[in-house]
């Protein structure tokens, strides 16, 4: 089975000061979550959308999602966990609890805040995960990548030919998540959270799918306007 | 929804921009899988247009050929990843009289309307045509020229006298070649000639009756009715040699589109009765023909398939660039791109 799992589970401390969490913040005059979910809605070999969201924010996500047309059988809402990796835990146990886990089931996650992720990059997330571990989308790095442990100094200056910024979204065979995930310890859990990242750190092959430049996390008020400058931008024509 | 629309911005330059779209509305939607370039999109690309057309059109996503799978359908009547063939024409009022395509408010995708170098289509339900399940998706990708063919022989059929013992297609390139095909099998009873001017093209009509080099076609030969393939000045010469080997009262069906007005012989229009009958574009109704004369005559598409030339991966806007300019370099063949990104 090929599942996806909306990360909504942030509270949108970034945004500043604003009453809602950033995913339900308005895109075009439409929660930007909306967008999100449209998206994975028209790729037809998703047995199930499954956004996990605060326990508080889950009737305004239903409610919305009827709003919007968007109360299909394929969807559901869930209540998110403490953090991200919690929050895909709780996506992984509500599968479980509905239908029995294969090897081959996969899940294919992503932030509801990344609404303009395209129909290439979620085919290939799913055509990858099938044959991966783990697939992590990405775009090579622009700006050069300075890394200073002390925050005064540098301690290094990768080569940026090898260096990709982290997109979503990211896919892996649930077992197999599950089964890493369980084997961590509570310090392990804190530090590890990218998904990928524990792939990778416990020797599991993780895949890459290019992302796109415009496949944008809208987290600040300024990613916000710059989204909603470029949909405008483009209505004009 | 966010739906990418990539468009030309300037000549040889796409970009991708962003339209919201409702997936829960009134339309059906498309996930375009296969497109075709055609000779127009190429005039966009390469700037040939002209300046005022190429300010008054662009930015404009490119392409009027194509075929998707359905992925959303408010009506129901197909099930979610059928294969259609997109209409590009997109009429605005209904007319008993006028055909769609010749309605002057109609929308035509790729001529001031955005083709369908898109994420996904919304189109009305009924600017989509179901195909056959098995059918060779890189041909049916330029089924759109197909259909060109296919209703200016329906034009044809009614505005024509009943002898149809002979024909004459003026021009060797891909218009030339679907329609001789088509008339071939339509017509088996009747000899289709193709009047050419490039040896390696006209090898490739293999089933027509009679193949003539336009230097070199002996005088004795007539037709009952004739279709101009030729387009641009070649136009003008096609037509005064149809005109010179039609017999009276034929019909000579006008595709080729011409930059600039060219010069009839219209004494001899007058002398011989003849019917020039122009043609444009093409309506639903020609793709339901057309997707029904695949059906029928499964071999259209076999020899179809031999004018696919290029077949382009499509993953990302350079991708696309790539295909275009591979195309202009080809002097035979559809350039198909398939639509990955």
């Amino acid at each position: 089975m090929i599942y996806a799992g909306i990360l909504a589970g942030g509270k949108g401390t970034r945004m500043g000061n604003v009453p809602m969490p950033k995913q339900f913040l308005l895109l075009n005059e439409k929660p930007i979550i909306v967008h999100t979910v449209e998206k994975f809605i028209l790729n037809s070999q998703f047995d199930k959308i499954i956004i996990a969201t605060p326990k508080e924010w889950v009737n305004h996500t239903l409610d919305i999602l009827k709003k919007y047309k968007l109360n299909l059988p394929v969807v559901e809402v869930i209540t998110g966990g403490s953090d991200r990796n919690e929050t895909i835990m709780s996506i992984v146990n509500y599968i479980e609890k509905e239908n029995e886990l294969t090897d081959d089931d996969i899940l294919v996650t992503h932030d509801a805040v990344r609404p303009f992720l395209t129909h290439r990059i979620i085919q290939e997330n799913i055509e990858n995960g099938l044959e991966n571990s783990a697939v992590d989308t990405v775009i090579p790095a622009i700006d050069t990548i300075v890394e200073s442990e002390d925050k005064d100094y540098i301690t290094s200056i990768p080569r940026r030919d090898h260096m990709y910024q982290g997109q979503t979204p990211q896919t892996f065979k649930i077992g197999v998540f599950k089964d890493l995930y369980s084997k961590l310890s509570q310090e392990e859990k804190t530090i590890l959270t990218d998904a990928c990242k524990i792939f990778s750190l416990k020797g599991e092959q993780v895949k890459l799918v290019q992302g796109e430049i415009f496949n944008i996390k809208v987290t600040t008020p300024y990613d916000l306007n710059v989204s909603n400058a470029i949909i405008k931008g483009s209505l004009n024509q | 929804m966010i739906n990418q629309v990539y468009r030309l911005v300037s000549p040889r330059q796409f970009e991708v921009t962003y339209r919201d779209k409702t997936v829960m509305g009134n339309q059906v939607v498309v996930r375009p899988t296969h497109l075709s370039i055609c000779a127009a999109d190429q005039r966009y690309y390469t700037g040939t247009r002209g300046k005022e057309a190429m300010k008054k059109k662009l930015p404009m996503a490119l392409i009027h050929e194509g075929v998707g799978e359905v992925v959303y359908d408010p009506t129901g009547k197909r099930k979610v990843g059928t294969k259609v063939v997109l209409v590009p024409n997109t009429p605005t009022e209904k007319n008993e009289v006028i055909a769609e395509n010749y309605l002057r408010s109609s929308k035509f995708r790729s001529s001031g309307y955005d083709g369908f170098m898109q994420d996904y289509v919304f189109l009305d339900d009924d600017r989509i045509v179901e195909l056959p399940e098995d059918i060779n998706m890189n041909v049916a990708a330029f089924t759109e020229l197909v259909t060109i063919a296919v209703h200016a022989i329906s034009r044809f059929e009614k505005k024509s006298h009943i002898q149809k013992d002979s024909f004459g297609v003026w021009g060797d390139g891909n218009l030339g070649f679907i329609t001789c095909l088509l008339l071939k099998k339509l017509y088996p009873e009747s000899t289709v000639s193709i009047f050419g001017k490039t040896d390696y093209k006209l090898a490739r009509f293999s089933f027509v009756d009679n193949a003539y080099k336009i230097d070199e076609i002996p005088d004795e030969v007539s037709i009952d009715h004739a279709i101009e393939c030729a387009g641009g000045k070649g136009s003008q010469y096609a037509l005064d040699q149809i005109i010179d080997h039609i017999k009276p009262e034929g019909t000579v069906c006008l595709l080729g589109v011409s930059e600039y007005p060219i010069e009839v012989n219209t004494r001899m229009v007058l002398e011989k009765g003849l019917t020039l009958l122009g043609s444009s574009r093409s309506g639903a109704a020609d793709f339901q023909r057309t997707v029904d004369i695949y059906r029928d005559y499964p071999e259209i598409v076999e020899y179809l398939s031999t004018i696919i030339g290029d077949v382009h991966e499509v993953k990302k806007i350079e991708d696309a660039t790539d295909a275009f300019e591979s195309d202009l370099s080809n002097s035979w063949g559809k350039t198909v791109m398939r639509w990955l990104i």
